[in-house]
């Protein structure tokens, strides 16, 4: 009889954590979805509570409580600026659980285990383990716990290879003949290694692509716990955070024209010599002063705002807003052209618009908003570079060539607000910059733009 | 093979199918929510956990379970708290569609 309550519930689950994305195609579905989601979360755990196997629940009453403790402030704490971070982080506890799963699972039975459930606590701890390393990188990364710079050593590539080979030995080992603890815990410790080598040479730009790809793995470790446990929603919800990851991680390379295996190898940006071909020599950047350039803003009749991980950084979306609110309220149009690799997660751009009270229905994905920059006064770029790189369309010696661009250089005239002249991420030179509809306002983007509200109201 | 994996195999399949096709259809505006949506999904890794470790097979067993059913609890009420939050926030302009869903 509990049996079959304990199914139903995971039925349920099941169904309602696939009715829960499915809400997230359109965002005024989205939020009701995932509530349900989470209903459907809390049936699983008690339907799991009536498990017969379960003797004990103190500890399991401590499990609870601790990471309901922990996880409360995540989930309520954390600024919309550091969720890049945050996902990256969260991906670890998911693999750690898989993982931690896997090795009690391999402690109480070990040579006991037939060939197909000790394949699949293989995989389990394989890519759990390489996905807990590698998502705590990712997170020092972006928590500038380390520097984002990609970190490169000579045979860097060849010994990844071979502890990759090492791990994938240990694991045909132990589908042969399990009872080999020494190997397990060898092959976990690899895995361990690899998840560090392999974010190492990753830079900040690369940062969606790789969190993506760690979402994809803590899916698809998840999934062989459900294979070793012989628990379907372990299984189904594997497959869908694994086809999720593995999704976004296409997206994001396609909007970068990179392969994964370019991604992960690639090491892009750390090589200066690699810049682009064209230099800046000879080339003038105009400068524009904050009262001008509140004058064009202010008597433009169609603006497209250009976010870019300058905003993120300088947390200047709440500006935005109200620069692009005073704008409006004079007449003029304001949009907002959203890159997908803009920031340094899938989607990082609208979250934090969101965030300053933007409405969804401004925020233009690249291929909705192109052919708008032609109409377009000015285009306001916000700590945005690589993105609206022209070079990109028509410099086959870039690094960069035939990567989608949002096509700025298009638009009537140009405001760009940066830090500095130095160059971007990947080290490339922008002749945007120096194209003679383009102004520079040099400075940080949040003050820049406090100033330009100013003056926009005053006039 | 036994049958069960076989299964059990066309369960994954078909899931990941399934998660493809819908996924495919979320709009880059979401794509943040999504991925801490499919965190706290993946959550679900609570219930191999619990058994882990309420199921009395010794103290190192127990220890490892208890790890991994905090872990796991932290991506769900982190993740289904987090993924609320971001998605309070949209909200369209049009003054005649509901703008902020009500307040919890």
């Amino acid at each position: 009889m509990s049996e079959f309550v304990i199914q139903a519930a995971y039925l349920a689950a099941s169904v309602l954590f696939i009715l829960g994305l499915k809400s997230l195609t359109r965002p005024d579905t989205a939020r009701r979805g995932m509530q349900q989601a989470a209903i459907g979360m809390l049936l699983a755990v008690i339907g799991t509570l009536l498990n017969h196997q379960i003797v004990d629940y103190k500890w399991i009453v401590v499990g609870l409580a601790v990471g309901s403790l922990l996880g409360y402030p995540l989930g309520m704490f954390v600024p919309m600026t550091a969720m890049p971070q945050r996902i990256a982080i969260s991906h670890m506890f998911g693999a750690l659980a898989a993982t931690l799963v896997g090795v009690a699972e391999y402690h109480t039975e070990s040579a006991a285990l037939p060939t197909a459930r000790m394949a699949a606590l293989g995989f389990e701890v394989l890519f759990g383990s390489l996905t807990v390393t590698g998502s705590f990188m990712a997170f020092a990364k972006l928590q500038e716990l380390m520097r984002g710079k990609p970190i490169t050593f000579p045979g860097q590539n060849i010994l990844n290879l071979s502890l990759f080979a090492a791990a994938l030995g240990g694991f045909g080992y132990l589908i042969a003949s399990p009872g080999h603890p020494a190997v397990f815990y060898g092959m976990i410790g690899v895995a361990l290694l690899i998840g560090v080598l392999m974010v190492l040479p990753i830079g900040g730009a690369d940062m969606p692509v790789v969190v993506s790809l760690l979402n994809s793995y803590a899916g698809l470790a998840s999934a062989a716990t459900g294979f070793a446990l012989g628990n379907t929603v372990l299984i189904i919800c594997g497959a869908l955070d694994g086809a999720s990851g593995f999704l976004l991680s296409i997206l994001m390379s396609k909007a970068m024209n990179r392969s994964f295996r370019n991604v992960l190898f690639g090491a892009f940006g750390g090589d200066k010599a690699a810049a682009g071909s064209r230099t800046a020599e000879g080339l003038v950047a105009r400068e524009i002063s904050v009262e001008d350039a509140a004058l064009r803003l202010a008597y433009a009749s169609k603006v497209i705002v250009v976010p870019g991980y300058g905003m993120a950084v300088a947390q200047s979306q709440h500006q935005v807003r109200e620069l692009a609110e005073l704008i409006e309220r004079r007449g003029g149009d304001v949009k907002y052209a959203i890159h997908p690799v803009a920031g340094r997660m899938p989607g990082h751009m609208n979250v934090l618009l969101a965030e300053a009270n933007v409405p969804y229905d401004r925020l233009y994905d690249m291929e909705e908003i192109n052919g708008q920059f032609e109409q377009a006064d000015v285009a306001l770029v916000i700590g945005a570079n690589d993105v609206v790189n022209p070079a990109a369309r028509n410099d086959p010696g870039s690094p960069i060539y035939g990567m989608p661009i949002l096509n700025v250089d298009q638009a009537r005239s140009v405001i760009v607000l940066k830090r500095s002249m130095n160059p971007g991420f990947a080290g490339i030179e922008n002749e945007l910059f120096y194209d003679e509809r383009t102004s520079m306002l040099f400075g940080d983007a949040k003050s820049s733009l406090t100033r330009l509200v100013t003056e926009v109201k005053a006039l | 093979m036994s049958p069960t994996f076989v299964i059990e195999l066309y369960v994954f399949v078909l899931a990941g199918f399934v998660g493809y096709q819908v996924i495919t259809r979320v709009p880059p505006l979401l794509h943040t929510p999504l991925m801490s949506a499919t965190n706290a999904i993946s959550g679900i890794s609570l219930v191999g956990s619990l058994v882990a470790a309420g199921a009395g097979r010794g103290t190192a067993t127990t220890i490892l379970g208890v790890v991994a059913v905090a872990s796991a609890t932290i991506n769900v009420v982190g993740g289904f708290l987090i993924t609320d939050r971001m998605l309070r926030m949209f909200h369209r302009a049009d003054p005649k569609a509901p703008t902020r869903p009500p307040a919890p």
